[in-house]
Parts: structure tokens; sequence; C-alpha cells
């Protein structure tokens, strides 16, 4: 990481706006550098608002660094192998030599996510659950200094969600991330702090730091307090 | 195997039909008449079939590059899509055939104005599937090339081509189908060899049964050109998959 300039990503007074539909007004909100923040919130809320905004997708908006975003939705290319498509990135800017020099990396992420056998498997013949892991090795491979997720894990069985935030959190370190969920105990496990979205047009919360080192044992009863406080706030917030 | 015997059923009522009538053969001929006359006339029904398959071939070609390439130029460029897409889209207004006798008077009786003429048959159909392909490219997908700083260069080459391939063969399916129309078009017009000018030349020498034996191989043609054309694409597009097969 130590080549890489990591910044903050901070919002201040912004509008966001659909169509004459107000998501969110005045709003002002800041990623810590090198830091891993939780978006938390019911759907509809406008997380993913939140999160295009700072990836510079919504008009009138640009980005602050270069960023990798991972989509809800996997954007596999149907075309390309799962190898291929986690080089993407390199292959669309044409530089051969940082593809060469990617490659390796990029083969061993799909190990780590578990698809090291299906290298040239084309997107069709995967699960729901292993495309999402596909988009996920494609982000991390990107190696970029800001991470935008949206719901990077919602795809996946119980165990595998567990092992991947494990990953994410080891390949997030150092980064500036945030990443949207609406799961409080995944946010718990995997943020340096939480901030939880609420109110239309949405507001941000306060930023919640849970103790201890991440990814933080779910069965930590600490977490669970935190968790069960979170909850009932998500409620009151319908 | 159901459609073979579909057809010989078919064969065999077309057979009776004529036999019961009597209808003469420079009318109908039975195709126990059009079979022997395929046999024996083979040479000459080869070496017509080989110019005419020549033809339709060379034009589909023809039609398919030049089609492709300006629905790439359209895509890639909106100076291009401004000062000639809509010229493109008004050209469909002249009935294509009508141009065939001017082919003939500028190219001249010989391959290349059937040549000319299908490929202009099929022009329409290629620009417009693979134009449209280009604009219905996924957002999402889009988007992501975006964030990745992808060059528009690569974001043609690498996302839009490939996404619109199966609109592409779509209409490069239609144009299989329609090139030997094309070829066949020119042929009746002015030419001097070939299955289409063959036909006439027979039909107007009450020569039926020949004018029917080509007929049978232009069908063949034409249904070479459209399984070739349907087997390459679905090769291009491994990723497609079609239903009822």
């Amino acid at each position: 990481m130590a080549d890489l300039v990591v910044p903050s990503l901070s919002v201040r007074d912004a509008r966001i706006a659909f169509d004459g539909y107000l998501v969110a007004d005045c709003l002002s909100f800041e990623a810590p550098a090198g830091r891993t923040t939780c978006l938390l919130g019911r759907s509809g809320v406008g997380k993913t608002s939140l999160l295009r905004h700072l990836a510079g997708l919504l008009p009138g908006t640009t980005r602050a660094a270069p960023l990798a975003y991972m989509a809800q939705q996997d954007r596999l290319l149907p075309w390309l192998g799962v190898l291929d498509n986690v080089l993407l990135g390199y292959r669309l800017r044409g530089d051969e030599a940082a593809r060469r020099a990617a490659e390796p990396h990029a083969r061993a992420l799909l190990t780590e996510v578990g698809l090291g056998d299906r290298l040239n498997a084309l997107p069709r013949t995967l699960s729901g659950g292993m495309r999402q892991r596909v988009a996920l090795a494609r982000t991390l491979c990107e190696n970029r200094p800001v991470i935008l997720m949206d719901e990077p894990f919602a795809q996946l069985d119980a165990v595998t969600r567990l092992d991947l935030q494990d990953l994410a959190v080891r390949l997030l370190a150092g980064r500036t991330a945030v990443l949207v969920t609406h799961d409080p105990l995944e946010a718990l496990r995997v943020g340096h702090e939480v901030r939880v979205l609420y109110g239309s047009p949405f507001t941000v919360g306060p930023a919640i730091v849970p103790p201890g080192p991440m990814p933080r044992d779910p069965a930590d009863p600490a977490l669970l307090a935190l968790q069960a406080r979170l909850i009932h706030d998500l409620r009151g917030t319908a | 195997m159901r459609p073979l015997i579909t057809a010989l059923g078919l064969l065999a009522a077309w057979e009776l039909l004529v036999r019961l009538t009597g209808v003469p053969t420079y009318i109908l001929p039975p195709p126990s008449r059009i079979a022997s006359v395929l046999v024996d006339r083979f040479d000459l029904l080869l070496e017509q079939a080989l110019w005419t398959g020549a033809e339709m071939i060379l034009g589909f070609a023809l039609g398919l590059t030049l089609g492709a390439a300006l629905a790439i130029v359209f895509a890639a460029s909106a100076g291009w899509r401004r000062w000639a897409l809509p010229l493109v889209i008004v050209s469909q207004a002249i009935p294509v055939i009508a141009v065939a006798p001017l082919l003939v008077l500028w190219l001249g009786y010989g391959m290349a104005s059937k040549v000319a003429m299908a490929a202009l048959v099929i022009f329409f159909p290629v620009v417009s599937s693979l134009y449209d392909g280009l604009r219905r490219t996924d957002e999402g997908w889009l988007e992501l090339a975006r964030t990745m700083d992808a060059p528009p260069r690569a974001i043609l080459l690498q996302i839009k081509l490939p996404a619109a391939l199966p609109a592409f063969a779509s209409g490069a399916r239609i144009a299989a189908a329609v090139a030997p129309i094309g070829a066949v078009i020119g042929e009746w017009v002015g030419a001097s060899a070939g299955l289409g000018y063959l036909m006439t030349q027979q039909l107007a020498r009450g020569q039926t049964p020949l004018a029917f034996a080509a007929l049978f191989v232009l069908c063949l043609l034409g249904l070479g050109l459209y399984t070739a054309t349907d087997r390459l694409l679905r090769r291009l597009v491994p990723w497609q998959s079609f239903q009822g097969d």
C-alpha cells in the first residue's frame, strides 16, 4: 500500500434527488482515510445513492480519487471467463505489462474466494454466489486506494459470508473503504466505524465505533449488545 | 426426420395431382420428371450453381463487412450519426429491386452487378441490427468500465461490440436468407450465367422441368448459406443460450 495515496472521502452540503424525489439534502458525511466505514440502513433509505454519489456516478458528481466500485449486480461480462473478468480493468486500460503483472494476484484472489479451479468458466455456468465472489475478486484486484462496495456479500451462504468478510477485512486494510449493508452484524464485524442512515430525506447518524480489531467475533457479547442497539435504532426509523 | 417425411408426403401429393389432372409438363412438371432432369443435366446445373453461389457468398461478405463497418462508425462518432444516419434510413425507401437495372447498366452483365445487388439488399438489416445492438449496452457494464478508467475505444471494442454480437447475429441470419434473392434478381435483369439466368431462359423456351430443377438447386444454395452462417454465429456467440434447440 506504500505506493498509494489514500485519501478520505467527504461530502459537504450535498443534495441528491431523482425525478423530483428528494433522497437527501444538506448532506454532510466523511469516510476517514485508510479505514472501513459501513453504511447501514433499511432498504430504500438511500445507501446506494450515497455510494454512487461518492463514486461520482450520479449526474453532477465527480469522484475524488481512483476507486473500485462493486455494484449490487455482479456485472460480469458473459463472454469472458472468470479470470478475464477479474482482470477486466487491466484489459480495458490496455496496459499489457500491468495485466501480466496483476495476473498472479488475480489467480491468488480467485483461489481465496474458492474459485481457483474455475478460472476459464463462463459466468453463466456459475451460481449467483459464485458470480458475486468473482465480482469481489475483480473489485479487489483493481488495487485502488478507495473501494466502494454495495452489499458485496448479499448472495452468499452464511459460512462463505463469514469467510469472505475475513478476506475483505484483510484486503481492505490501509484503504479507504465504504461498504453498504443492511445486516447490522456484518457492519459491526468488518467496519472501523458504522454509520446508520435514517429518515426521508435521509441523514447520516453519528459514527459508532465497535471495540476491538476486525474481523470481530460475531459471538462477542459486546458486539451482540451493539447489534441489539442498532436493530432498535433501525426499527425506530421506519 | 419428421420434416423429411412431411416433404416426401408433399412431393407424393404433387406427383399424384399432376398424373390425375394431366396438367401439361410445361405448366407443372411432376417431381419425378424434375428429378430425372436434375440427374441428366447435373453438369450444367452444377456449373450455374457455382456461379450463383459465388455471387451470393461474395455479396453476403461484402454487405456484411460494409454494414458492420458503418454501424461501428455510427456508434463511435456523433458526427457521422448526425450527417449520415438519416440518409441511410431514408435510403431504405428506395425499392432496392428497382435499382437492379441500373446496377447492370453500370457494372455490366457479369458477376459484379449481382454481387452489388446482394450486398445492397442485406446492407440495411446488417447496419440496423448491429447499430441497434451497439446502442443497447447494459448501463451497468458501461458504468463499471468508466470506474475502471477505460478509454472510449476500449469500451466500444471490448464491451459494446461483444455485447452487440447477438443482435448482429440476428441481422446476419436475415442477411443470409435474403442475399440469394439479391443475386437472383440481378440475374433476372441481365446476366449471361447463373441459376436465375438459366431459369428465365428455360421458361421462355418451355423447358419448365429444367427451370424447376434450377429452382431446386437455388433452394439448396440458400439453405446451405443460411445453415453455414447459423453454425458460424453460434460458435461466435457461445455465451448466448438458445431456447428450443
